[in-house]
């Protein structure tokens, strides 16, 4: 299989690089005369040679090419085209002969033009339009996903065995176990704060007593599951899309599908229970952390002892404030587990694609969490609870 | 020196020399004392059973993986050196992926510009578009196809633009791993076909692990057959197909390659 390829170099193995290989285009009466080695190179001085000379030639002549690639077949295509000489008639060296075809061949139709773009005006426009359209189909799809994701979790309720067990003790571990440490020393730091500050205003009036009023309040109410909440976004709802985003681009959920299981059923509904779970848990342990880290503070830079601040704690703290604290916790585990599980599921193939609906999942389930709390402690204050 | 310097290297020096290479993965030996030449203008065929280390060959031929042991060269640069290797890889030689490996990100275009932006910043935008376009046309795709992305593409699309890639800085040496695996047989055949030309056209060294006969029978110069942590064979085809080695005539002797070669023989 010895083929003309191999032998060819050979005739050049002698001669030294001389002038000659130097690549160029002159022009000599109305003859365009190539020569040297047209390769990718020296391309990017040649193609403007090619563009300011390529008009004035009648004739080729590429008998002095030394050596061709397909970036300087592709110049040589255009020297041709724009020149309007024939083909055959440029005496290209035989054995280049081949590639010139094969780009030439390839060129047949002419690449059109971008597009033409649209002013930036209405660029900027038109983005805004595509936004607002996207904000309320995404809502629409949002509600439409939490009426499946409710049915789906009653038929689960209705036929516990449906539950996939061991996916939710799984799924209850990685949000709820694994983030309880950092959960408790956020919390507790966020309550020494908010004693330091009650406590400099306060002093002013004597009323370092209701330092513990406002810790407790705080806490109980709604930094306890706020907090929570907003951890759990960016950890959970996060985690819960790129997890179900990756199988997507896959098409693992194309074989759930096909393999006759139900997709929000083996994917969702345990990591939506499993959120159901833990987030209450997470959000007794945020709040008890806080009132500690309260509490040290107190202790330590006021003149309250433990005994008093637990007494205060006992006298201002009824069931109903802890309730509108708790009411929330599921309400935000619905609403992070919603958002995390539907942008994985609406992820497309690319890995951008899963990098833009993690960090969507997270923007929307914390903006979530933030209107609702605001919304329900306006209505909470209105009914005197 | 020049990137065309192989030209002036007598023609039977090879232009991957592989000695005495070793390749272990904790205490699997993958590849044991292996030896294998890639002559220049050749296509040469890798075939082996799964696990026989095809890809971890390629890997160390290309200096992405370090070998336990042995000696690679690729155009005379040693592959150990990481700087010749660097050279090498990046611009006399292209790599088409089992899958493509294409940016997922970028459109076939800018996938193609890629290579040229980084090594040759001193073509003009214009002029780089064009240069990524004729490859992309070369590697027989529709002009259109340049502004998707590669989720975009069918999977036989896919390894064409990928092939644009590679080519894009016109490399003298091809790598391709499997690149008709996941193809239909007539995108298949198609493909053989597009690599045939190129590789005439563009005078291609090519090393090709493949697992599919039609390849091996249609455009391979040259087999080299992996078996035993070793090149057990490295000759044309008909050589091979008389090798008595277990593996080798279950390959080229079972259901499928007769049929095969019954192929072959009508058509010609």
């Amino acid at each position: 299989m010895n083929r003309e390829p191999q032998t060819r170099p050979t005739s050049h193995v002698t001669a030294p690089r001389s002038v000659d290989d130097r690549p160029a285009l002159r022009r000599e009466n109305d003859t365009l005369i190539a020569h040297g080695s047209w390769t990718l190179e020296h391309v990017a001085s040649l193609a403007a040679s090619v563009d300011s000379l390529a008009a004035s030639g009648r004739r080729l002549d590429f008998s002095g090419v030394t050596r061709l690639d397909a970036s300087g077949a592709l110049l040589l295509e255009r020297l041709l085209r724009r020149s309007g000489a024939g083909a055959d008639d440029t005496n290209l060296p035989a054995e280049w002969r081949r590639l010139f075809d094969a780009v030439d061949q390839s060129c047949d139709d002419v690449p059109q033009p971008r597009p033409a773009t649209d002013p930036q005006w209405q660029q900027v426009l038109e983005r805004i339009g595509r936004a607002t359209v996207e904000v309320s189909s995404s809502s629409r799809e949002l509600a439409g996903f939490l009426g499946l994701t409710v049915h789906r979790l009653g038929r689960t309720l209705l036929q516990p065995s449906r539950l996939r067990l061991t996916a939710t003790v799984h799924h209850m571990e990685q949000t709820g176990l694994d983030a309880a440490p950092l959960l408790m020393l956020l919390a507790s730091l966020v309550g020494a704060v908010i004693a330091f500050l009650g406590a400099t205003v306060l002093r002013d009036f004597g009323a370092e007593l209701f330092v513990v009023d406002l810790v407790t309040f705080a806490f109980v109410r709604e930094f306890g599951v706020l907090l929570t909440a907003i951890l759990l976004a960016g950890r959970t709802a996060s985690a819960f899309c790129a997890q179900i985003g990756m199988m997507k681009s896959r098409e693992e959920i194309d074989a759930i599908r096909t393999l006759g299981l139900d997709e929000v059923e083996v994917l969702v509904i345990p990591r939506l229970v499993a959120l159901l779970i833990t987030l209450p848990l997470l959000t007794f342990l945020a709040t008890v952390s806080g009132l500690v880290g309260g509490l040290i503070v107190s202790v330590a830079s006021l003149d309250l002892n433990l005994t008093m601040f637990l007494e205060r704690v006992t006298q201002t703290l009824t069931l109903k404030h802890y309730l509108v604290g708790m009411i929330k916790a599921p309400i935000f585990a619905f609403v992070i587990a919603l958002i995390g599980c539907l942008e994985g599921l609406r992820v497309s193939g690319t890995a951008q694609s899963v990098g833009e609906h993690t960090t969507t999942a997270v923007v929307r389930s914390l903006t979530m969490v933030i209107v609702i709390n605001a919304i329900a402690a306006v209505y909470f204050m209105e009914i005197n609870w | 020196m020049s990137a065309h310097a192989v030209m002036h290297r007598p023609a039977d020096e090879p232009v991957i020399r592989v000695r005495g290479l070793v390749n272990r993965f904790g205490d699997t030996a993958v590849h044991e004392d292996l030896d294998l030449d890639v002559r220049a203008g050749e296509i040469l065929g890798v075939v082996g059973g799964s696990g026989t280390g095809k890809s971890v060959l390629m890997r160390s031929i290309l200096g992405l993986r370090r070998p336990t042991a042995g000696r690679i060269e690729v155009f005379g640069h040693a592959v150990s050196d990481a700087e010749a290797a660097r050279e090498v890889t990046a611009r006399r030689a292209g790599v088409l992926f089992q899958d493509g490996a294409l940016f997922s990100s970028l459109t076939v275009l800018e996938n193609v510009e890629l290579p040229l932006k980084t090594h040759r910043p001193e073509i003009s935008n214009q002029l780089r578009r064009d240069l990524a376009r004729s490859k992309i046309q070369l590697a027989g795709l529709p002009a259109e196809a340049a502004e998707r992305l590669p989720a975009e593409l069918s999977g036989g699309m896919r390894k064409r633009a990928a092939l644009a890639r590679a080519l894009a800085m016109e490399p003298e040496l091809l790598f391709l791993d499997e690149p008709t695996a996941g193809l239909d047989p007539i995108g298949a055949a198609d493909f053989d076909q597009l690599l045939k030309t190129l590789q005439r056209a563009l005078e291609l060294t090519v090393f090709l692990i493949t697992h599919d006969l039609d390849t091996l029978y249609a455009i391979c110069d040259r087999i080299a057959v992996l078996a035993e942590k070793k090149v057990i064979a490295n000759a044309p085809l008909a050589e091979i197909e008389r090798l008595d080695h277990r593996w080798v005539r279950e390959y080229f002797h079972g259901p499928r390659a007769r049929a095969v070669r019954r192929d072959a023989a009508d058509s010609s």
